[in-house]
Order: C-alpha cells, then structure tokens, then sequence
C-alpha cells in the first residue's frame, strides 16, 4: 500500500512541479535565457493569492485569473523594456542580468512580507480523499487538476493559435522564422510575457499547499532546473515527463534513505542527465 | 614582465600598507577585499580564458571553509589545514571538471550551480561531521588581541592573493594560458590542432577552485563561525562574475580592479540601505550590463588596458 | 609502395541515418587522392571518422601501422593526421600568426610558445601571408582564412592531410593559386586526401579518384577510368559532362 502511496503523491506532486518548470522551459527554449526570475515570480504569485484572500475574501481559483494577466503583463515589460536590449549577448550577460533582476524582486518581497512563514488557509477546510488507504487532500487534488489545465492551455495555444506557432517556430530556427515574416522581437516578449504568466499561476497554486516565504523562491528554481534538463527542453510533453520523474524519484529517495536526501538526489540526478543525457527523456539531440 | 602585470603586482604591494593606515574597519574591509579579488582572478581563469561560464565558486569556497573547520576542529594547525583545502579544492575540481566541462554554455552553467546546491545540501546532511544546518563553530588560531588577529588573517588573505595573481600571471603566459584561450575561440579547432581540451579545461577548472578554496580556510578560521547557507551562497559564485564583468573579462588586472571596485560599492549600499542593500546591488548589476558591457575598462581603451573579451 | 592509411569496413550512422556503409580504402604514401561525390555522400563524415570526430560505428582505421579506430581528435592530430575544414575554424581573436603557431605548439611534443611562433612565419610565407601575420584571423578575407587553414595544417607537420573543399567559394584566381600550393604539397612528398567539387582541379592535381554515393565507395582508381565509370557519371558527374569529356577524347 505504502507503494501506491508513494506513486500517488508523485503523481500529484509531479503535476506541479511541471507547472512550476513549464515556464521557465518556455523561455529557456525560446529566447534561450536561463531566466533566473523564475522562482521569485512563483513567490510573488503566491504572495497575490495570498493577499488576495487574505484582504479582499477572493478565492484562490478567481486568483489565477487575476494573476496571469498581472504577470503577462509584467514579464512582456520586462522582456521590452530590459531583456531585449541584452538578448544577444553570451549567456553570461543575461543570466547575471536574470540575476540582478530576481535580487530586486527579491529584495522587494522580502520589505514588504518579511521573510516569515505565511500559510493560505482555506476556510472551510477542504478535507481529503481516502480511497482504500490512499490519502489524498483535496486542495492537493484541485491544485494538480488545475496545473494540468494550465499545461493542457499551454499546449494548446502553442499548437492551434497563430502566436503559439509563431513561438514554436522561433525555438525550431530563428533565422529561418524572421525570413518567414516572423517578428522574433515581439515573439520573445510574449514568450517571456508567458513564461511569467506561468510562474505566477503557479504561484497561486503553490500557496494553496505550501508555505509561502521569499526563502522559496530558490528551491523553486531549482525544481524548474532539474525538470527542465530531465524531460528535454521546450516542450511540454518533456516538462510533464520531467516533473513526474523528478517527484518519483523524490518520492522513492525520502522513502529509502529519509526526506533530508531527496534535494540532493534530485540534483545529483540533474547532473548525471546533464552529461549522459542532455536532451533530456523527451528532447531530440542538437536543439540547443 | 609586461607593464600590465607589473601594475596588478604593484596594486596587490599598495593594498598591502593598509594597516599602516586604519584600525580594525581597514582590516576587515582589507581582508574582504582581498578575498573578492582571489575569487575574480580565480574565475576569471575557467570563465575568462577558457569562456566556461562557471557559477561553482560558491561550492569550492563552502567546500573549503568545512575543510579547514573540520581539520581545525580535529587539532590540525592552520597552515596545514589551509593548504590541504587548497590541494583538496584542485583535485576534487579537476576531477568533477573532467565530467561537467564536456557540457557547454547554459548546461554548464546550470550544472556549474547545482553543484553549489549539491555541496549545500550535502554538509547539510552530514551532521555528525559538520554539524549540518546549525553550523560548525572554529576554535580561535592565536587569541593574542582582536586586532593582532584582524591583521594576522588580513595578511593570509593578503599572501594568497599574491600566491593567485602571481599563479595566473604564469598561466596567462604559458601553453596552458595559450591553449585556453584557444579554447575560448574556437574547442573544434582547438582539439584539430592536437590540444587536449579535457585536459587543459580540468586544470583550468582545478586552478580555479583551489585558491577558492584556500580562501574559504582562511574565511572560516577568521570568522570562527560558518554555517551552509552562509558560505554555499549563491551570491559568492555570481560576485566574480559581476567584478569580472566590471573590469573587463580575461585580463588579470582588470578582474582586481572589478573586485575592489564592487566592494567599494558594497560597502556604500551595505551602509546606506541596510533595509534594501540587495535590491540596489541587482539594480547595479543590471546597469552594468546595459551600460557598460564591457566593464569600467570600456570607459577609456588605453593602450596599457588589454581590450576586453566576450565570453 | 608503403600504405600509410587504411580503413576496412568502415560504417557510421546517426540514429537511422547511415552515413557511411562499409568503406573499405587503401592509401599509399606519397598519394593525392580526390574524393568526390554528390553532396551528403559521406565524405566529410569519412574525414571525420578517420579523424577521431565522429569515430567509426563499426569496422577499423589503421594509420601508420597502428589502430587509430578509437583514438581522439587531439591524439590523431599528434599523429599527424591534420585538416582543413570546409567551414573554416580560425581562432578568431588571435593573429594569424598566433594561429598557427597554436596549431605547431600544441601537435609537436617540446615545443614552445617561442619556437612555435618562429616556426608559423616559415608556415605563413609559404601560403603567401607573411604580410597579414599580424592581423587578426577574424579580419582576414575568406580566400585568406582558407590559406590560414592550409598553414595551421602544415604547422602540425602533417604525414596525411585533409582538404576539405579548400576551393569552395574562391573565385578563379584563387583557385589557381590555390591549386599550385597543393601541387607543391605534393611534391613535396605528403600523402593528401582532397573533397574537391570542382573536377577541373581534381582532374589536375589528384593520381587517384574515390567516389562516395549514399554512404558507400562506387568507384575507386585511376582518374581517366573513374570519370568513365558508368556509376559515377550516373551518380555524380552527369551524362552531359561524360559526353563532354568523351568529344575531348
């Protein structure tokens, strides 16, 4: 039973943890930054829904259509106004500009909130599930339904809308998709604009189970990493694959050798896939 | 000797009249100074010669401060302590650099930090030997005064550097310096024309983390405390690049320069926005990278500055 | 005669992709062999192999006597087993001089930075850029980029060397210059392998023709009797050039 347990959380957690890295695949694959705002637009998101239900009585489920406007909005200005200037320049360049900016945002969380622990507490409590001695919390559930929406969303804009093929086209070849009319320019800024919307919805369902603290922002960072470089990058498939292994593997490590270890078993991983296999379980080989 | 290195050398000789002139503020900010422009100079050596973006500083200097505090700990003398964190450092880098430098740009950059969480977690977990996240507490080295002591690890921070600056300025007139820099311009060509890039990357990689390292021993003997999240942070393997940045990458005397540039900088934010200082550091940053992209040296190009380098 | 190069066997496959299908070639010392064929026929990718870039999928490489299936691109480069690349590969923020004394430094054991550089100019002169020597490669011309590659080559002291399409994209007075170098290379005693397109200079410089299709050796031999070959002119030349050929005698 303890075995059906373990796949069920990993299931559950796998889903979020691919919503938590599919922005930060987004825009790692096409504007090929390694954008390291990431997890502090997690946090800020959280933060939103906290706010948002904790001052103005919003549930968290109208939180996520607050937030990803908000975040768009946010991350097409930053990518315009910031990232543009810079985005041909060696990864050195924007991944200490990505830096500077998560410092910020950081700095900026940590003034206002402090650096303590806040809880969203639903009332009434939603409860949990119990079918034949798996137990699952409900807001666990509704939260990993509604990441599996945002990646099912995600995939669908990038397949059937015409900005969606656009971005795709980008990541394929760039050169060969400004000769197609594209404007890679405007391109990036929705990718980035996206990538935020993303992590800010994520935010929001992070805070329904987790703590929320600025100290978070890098363990979230981290999950997007280890996700992205384990399921291949750019695709969703590979972000949902990645997840899934991650939270397995998690899973399975705090079980056989205790909870403390299944950090650094995650990232011993990322880097034994880092060099056997860097396209990841979904990716194809030579996209860089 | 050319009239570049000549002039880091004399710079390195100026900072070391600092005691001459303050008290135990000059001391400490001397020390970190010091500190920061062996961190640049080590970067500089896989980031600006070989164009490896590395972010692994913060692992080699966390490694080494527990290195030295466990074998202070264990009664080894400091000297003795320090210097086997540096040989560890080198050869624990070349080994992991054998591995993670067959991977480039942002996967190495991405492997390069999780390395640093990898480390982290690691000291982390190994309680009994480091005490984990409660830290390790250090026995004092000499107890005769604070500012006999304050002098004493300013100038093992001092004669560090000088061991560092003087090792790059070697390197950057070797074959080594040479083949890296050939590795930076063009790995294909370099591994056609019977370069062994494995090899040169590992070294250059092993240098990099060893004075790092030593630092890191000396760091912890000197503030007698250190804990995970202090000496693994993030912050320490991204400030060589930002100093790098600052004074041009690749030249040795530009990454100092950058060094003691940021930390006069630092210094200014730590004491007027106390509240917000790492807010007004990355909002530095990003001007510096908008601004000036190839570093204060892009202000005058001189003819005794080397010109900067893309990585 | 004595072989100094030989493959038997050789295959290559990028997942699906064969590349190569079992190349067997021979080659004797002093050779200047043309390997020809039609654009993705495999011939880089045979370089390649041989040069430890993209080792060899199954069969053997033997050079000099010994097995060099598995050996890596540097080691082979110590061999003396050197290359020009189709796409040229400078070091772009060195001079041309630095350049190629890289190339002497790094392939001959003992050698300094300081007798690598005095080395280079000889190497320089002899492809005609002692003038540009201290230019630096990424403000060279392309004809000139391609003479550095040819330098870099020789500094390695090469007992077998690779021209890839040394000729692609130089205009006709550079060709002929071009061709002249390989002509002195040649006679100079170094065994040269060439992926040449334009048949006008294989024709010229080369005592022996290879011709890859899809991946596999079709033709191999004397240049009049290859350009004859039926699968060759079906393959690669074209009936017209045949016919062309056959009216000049």
């Amino acid at each position: 039973m303890l075995a059906v347990q373990v796949l069920v959380n990993a299931l559950v957690l796998g889903c979020l943890y691919a919503c938590i890295a599919i922005g930060f695949s987004l825009v790692w694959g096409v504007l090929n930054v390694i954008n390291l705002i990431h997890g502090s637009f997690i946090v800020l998101g959280a933060y939103l829904a906290w706010g948002a239900y904790q001052w103005l009585g919003i549930s968290p489920w109208y939180a996520l259509v607050i937030a990803a406007p908000l975040f768009f909005a946010f991350g097409y200005l930053l990518q315009r106004l910031l990232l543009n200037r810079v985005i041909s320049a060696p990864v050195l360049v924007t991944l200490t500009l990505t830096f500077g900016l998560d410092l910020i945002l950081n700095n900026a969380m940590i003034y206002y909130f402090k650096a303590d622990y806040r809880k969203l507490t639903l009332s009434p409590p939603t409860g949990s599930i119990s079918l034949f001695d798996v137990v699952v919390p409900v807001d666990r559930l509704i939260a990993t339904a509604s990441a599996l929406a945002l990646t099912g969303l995600l995939y669908l804009l990038l397949r059937r809308s015409k900005v969606g093929r656009a971005i795709v086209a980008v990541r394929l070849d760039r050169d060969a998709a400004v000769l197609m009319g594209v404007d890679v320019k405007s391109i990036y800024a929705i990718a980035f604009g996206l990538g935020a919307a993303l992590a800010g919805c994520a935010g929001v369902l992070m805070a329904l189970i987790f703590p929320i603290s600025t100290l978070t922002s890098s363990a979230y960072l981290g999950k997007a990493f280890v996700v992205c470089v384990l399921g291949g990058l750019g695709s969703v498939s590979g972000a949902l694959a990645g997840g899934l292994l991650l939270a397995l593997v998690e899973g399975i490590g705090s079980t056989l050798i205790g909870p403390a270890h299944a950090t650094t078993l995650s990232f011993v991983l990322l880097i034994i896939f880092l060099v056997v296999r860097p396209q990841g379980l979904l990716g194809r080989k030579g996209f860089e | 000797m050319t009239r570049v290195n000549l002039a880091l050398l004399i710079l390195i000789a100026c900072v070391a009249s600092l005691p001459l002139f303050g008290g135990a503020y000059a001391l400490r900010v001397g020390t970190i100074a010091c500190m920061y422009a062996v961190f640049a100079l080590s970067w500089n050596i896989v980031g600006g010669f070989a164009g490896y973006p590395s972010f692994a500083t913060a692992a080699f200097f966390g490694f080494g401060a527990y290195a030295t505090g466990i074998l202070l700990n264990k009664g080894v003398p400091l000297s003795v302590a320090v210097i086997g964190s540096l040989v560890m450092c080198f050869l624990l880098a070349a080994a992991l650099g054998t591995v993670l430098l067959r991977l480039r740009g942002h996967y190495f950059a991405i492997a390069s930090l999780s390395l640093v969480e990898v480390f982290r977690e690691m000291v982390n977990n190994a309680t009994d030997l480091t005490g984990g996240g409660m830290g390790l507490n250090i026995p004092l080295a000499s107890g005769s005064g604070i500012l006999a002591d304050a002098t004493f690890f300013f100038y093992a921070m001092w004669a560090l550097l000088l061991i560092a600056a003087v090792v790059v300025m070697i390197v950057s007139a070797s074959k080594l310096g040479f083949g890296l820099n050939c590795i930076r311009q063009n790995e294909t060509a370099s591994n056609m024309v019977g370069l062994n890039s494995t090899l040169y990357k590992s070294v250059a990689f092993g240098l990099s983390a060893c004075f790092v390292g030593a630092a890191g021993g000396i760091y912890a003997a000197w503030v007698h405390y250190i804990d995970p999240s202090d000496v693994f942070d993030i912050l320490h393997s991204v400030k060589p690049i930002v100093m790098a940045l600052m004074g041009g990458l690749g030249s040795p005397l530009g990454v100092v320069c950058g060094a003691f540039v940021y930390l006069g900088l630092e210094e200014v934010v730590w004491r007027n926005y106390i509240q917000i200082h790492s807010g007004v550091l990355g909002l530095l940053i990003i001007m510096l990278l908008l601004f000036l992209p190839h570093g204060l040296i892009s202000l005058r190009s001189g003819m005794f500055w080397r010109k900067a380098k893309h990585v | 005669m004595s072989e100094i190069l030989h493959l038997s066997n050789i295959s290559r496959h990028f997942s699906g992709l064969q590349a190569l299908r079992d190349v067997t070639i021979s080659l004797n010392k002093g050779e200047v062999l043309g390997l020809i064929g039609p654009n993705g026929a495999g011939k880089t990718t045979l370089v390649n192999t041989i040069c430890g870039v993209t080792p060899a999928s199954s069969g053997v490489v033997t050079f000099d006597g010994k097995d060099i299936t598995r050996v890596k691109t540097y080691q082979a480069a110590r061999l003396g087993l050197s290359r020009t690349f189709q796409i040229v590969q400078p070091f772009a923020e060195y001079t041309a001089l630095d350049n190629v004394a890289a190339a002497a430094l790094f392939s001959q054991p003992g050698e300094s930075l300081k007798s690598a550089r005095e080395e280079a100019r000889a190497h320089l002169a002899f492809v005609g850029l002692d003038a540009q020597a201290n230019q630096f490669a990424a403000t060279l011309t392309l004809a000139m980029r391609k003479r550095l590659e040819l330098a870099k080559a020789l500094a390695m002291k090469p007992k077998l060397l690779f021209l890839d399409e040394v000729n692609a994209g130089l205009n006709s007075a550079e060709v002929e210059r071009a061709t002249k170098l390989i002509h002195q290379l040649a006679a100079g005693g170094i065994t040269i392998v060439m992926i040449e397109h334009l048949m006008k200079v294989v024709l010229n410089v080369c005592t022996r023709i290879a011709v890859l299709h899809n991946g596999q050796l079709i033709a191999d031999g004397q240049p009049r009797d290859v350009i004859k070959n039926p699968a060759v002119v079906d393959a690669y030349l074209g009936q017209q050039y045949a016919q062309r050929n056959a009216a000049r005698g």
